[in-house]
């Protein structure tokens, strides 16, 4: 199966990736090569067999509900791109 | 010292002795790589002042006589791993200005074990690659031959290892990352069970799959530096609280009688005749150590590359949707609104193979298509558990290539995706079943470039595989040759 440019352009909004349009036609060469690698699936019978998520079956742990994180807001601010007031700023979203 | 021909373990013994000190060990070690990783490119960050105030305080704890094995021994570590106060960038520009706030387990596990950083080493951008040609930071070159690529996504610890730049490095292997570099570049490397290792602080790429490991020149140093690495840590969901072992327990024991599964899928064509070749020669070797040859079946290994290619795309797509420029890393200069912010900073801070992987995981993620892709790779992958735990009941240890090829060269498989992902088809499986795997030197193929031998065990047995290789190693020195700029 092959994806059109439309599907490319649906798929990178999704992911929230902005595609040149230069780059739509090689993505789309490149996309034949690895749906044909992947659709090698659809001919396995599967009838039966659970998915498996993991390899290992691990139970989820539980802990003790206290507080274990300390406030280090300051720190981690320090890496990001804008900040105000201890506020992450980005471009306004409500009118 | 001849950093060219010690061992981690000879090293270890010269630092308690005291006959050399971790300062001047550790200049010897950034001596080297100040002269030769400009032809390698295999080191994104070296900050010889930091490591050199991490070996005075080594130093002074070996003088209190409270040091442990890798007390003072430098080792490079994967840009992969968050280090608090040096750059961590995962090779991506998206991460080009990331100083990290904290430390990855594995990394506070070597600062309480006395071990020093010696730098952070390139790697395919998010660990998305298998010949370290998808860095921000440029290519890593394989020090065999500097023309031919160093395998990925560890290709930076590779290659610093090959050319005894460092004594070991952490790399991490999602689909091969560790064993098919070391495979190219002539060094031991091994992925533990999945789960031994902490992820925290470990930038994720596929969760399910993710497994830091170790590469480091022989087995015995794999051991070693193990021996510090494994560990219960509550902040990794996947974490497996196990007693602690020591790795290196029972090397030097013999190996008569361990019984080696040889998959027919391994050795049924797809497999270059150099490597085949020095994988035969490595077999005999095992033969005249008394082992016993199996012939087991793993039916369903050719269906591992697509399996692959939608679970880890699928995980990557859903992970990296953490990059949106608002809490760290790069934001692009300029934007609209906040759509327009995420879509330009994203689509700057990404390369094309990592992009390529986000939007394979949203397709296959998608409605319509989750049943047909997700889903059905998930079964084939529970088939694919099976086949290992069939093969398991009559061998100790599956043995076969790391990569069907010897190193090739740059732009060879750049421009299809599909070929590059194919480098991977011994190696993907045993990331699928969580099973640990090491690659170990086994000569040379064409060109003089190394060829490594796969060992891959059943759950928990690293201590099996590691004595399985160590008894190669101590019948042959291939582990010991080194490439001719390591001389220098």
């Amino acid at each position: 199966m092959a994806l059109t440019d439309t599907d490319l352009r649906r798929l990178a909004r999704l992911a929230r990736l902005r595609l040149e349009e230069s780059e739509i036609s090689g993505l789309r060469e490149q996309f034949a090569g690895i749906l044909g690698l992947i659709d090698q699936l659809q001919a396995v019978d599967t009838r039966g067999i659970e998915p498996l998520s993991h390899a290992l079956d691990l139970e989820a742990r539980l802990r003790e509900d206290v507080v274990t994180e300390t406030d280090q807001r300051a720190r981690f601010q320090s890496v990001a791109p804008q900040v105000e007031e201890g506020l992450y700023l980005v471009p306004k979203v409500i009118e | 010292m001849d950093l060219a021909n010690t061992s981690l373990r000879q090293l270890a013994s010269a630092l308690h002795e005291r006959r050399i000190s971790s300062r001047e060990l550790t200049q010897a070690y950034l001596e080297r790589i100040g002269r030769l990783d400009g032809q390698l490119g295999a080191f994104i960050t070296v900050d010889p002042d930091k490591t050199l105030s991490q070996a005075d305080a080594a130093d002074a704890r070996i003088a209190r006589g409270e040091a442990g094995p890798l007390t003072g021994i430098p080792i490079a570590h994967k840009d992969i791993f968050c280090t608090e106060g040096w750059l961590t960038t995962c090779g991506s520009r998206m991460l080009s200005n990331f100083v990290s706030p904290y430390d990855a387990h594995v990394i506070e596990k070597f600062a309480a074990a006395g071990a020093l950083i010696l730098g952070k080493t390139n790697m395919d951008e998010f660990a998305m690659g298998s010949s370290n040609e998808t860095s921000h930071f440029g290519p890593v070159k394989n020090p065999w031959n500097l023309a031919k690529v160093p395998g990925g996504s560890s290709g930076g610890s590779a290659a610093a290892v090959a050319a005894r730049l460092a004594p070991a490095a952490t790399a991490t292997d999602t689909g091969g990352s560790i064993r098919q570099p070391a495979a190219l570049c002539g060094v031991s490397g091994i992925k533990p069970t999945y789960g031994l290792v902490s992820r925290y602080g470990m930038i994720a790429y596929a969760s399910s799959l993710d497994q830091g490991g170790v590469i480091a020149p022989s087995a015995e140093d794999l051991g070693l530096v193990l021996n510090t690495m494994v560990g219960f840590d509550t902040r990794d969901s996947t974490s497996i609280d196990r007693p602690a072992e020591d790795y290196t327990a029972a090397l030097g024991q013999p190996l008569k009688g361990l019984r080696i599964g040889l998959p027919r899928e391994y050795f049924s064509g797809g497999v270059s005749p150099d490597v085949a070749r020095a994988i035969d020669a490595a077999l005999e070797v095992y033969d005249r150590l008394g082992a016993e040859r199996v012939e087991v079946s793993l039916p369903h290994s050719q269906l591992s590359v697509p399996v692959y290619y939608v679970l880890a795309p699928a995980e990557a797509s859903s992970n990296l949707s953490r990059y949106d420029g608002v809490r760290y890393g790069h934001r692009a200069a300029q934007y609209g609104d906040l759509n327009d912010m995420y879509e330009r900073t994203r689509a700057e801070g990404f390369g094309a193979e990592v992009k390529r992987r986000i939007l394979t995981g949203t397709y296959v993620l998608s409605r319509g298509y989750y049943d047909a892709y997700y889903l059905q790779a998930q079964r084939v992958r529970r088939l694919i558990v099976n086949d290992f735990r069939e093969a398991f009941a009559r061998c100790d240890v599956i043995m076969g290539p790391a990569s069907p090829t010897v190193a090739f060269g740059f732009g060879e498989k750049t421009s299809d995706p599909v070929q590059m992902y194919l480098s991977d088809i011994f190696t993907i499986s045993v990331n699928l079943a969580g099973l640990p795997g090491l690659s170990i030197p086994a000569g040379f193929g064409a060109s003089g470039l190394p060829v490594g031998l796969q060992l891959i065990g059943n759950y928990f047995s690293e201590g099996r595989l590691l004595q399985a290789a160590h008894g190669y190693q101590q019948a042959t020195d291939w582990h010991r040759q080194v490439p001719d700029m390591a001389r220098a």
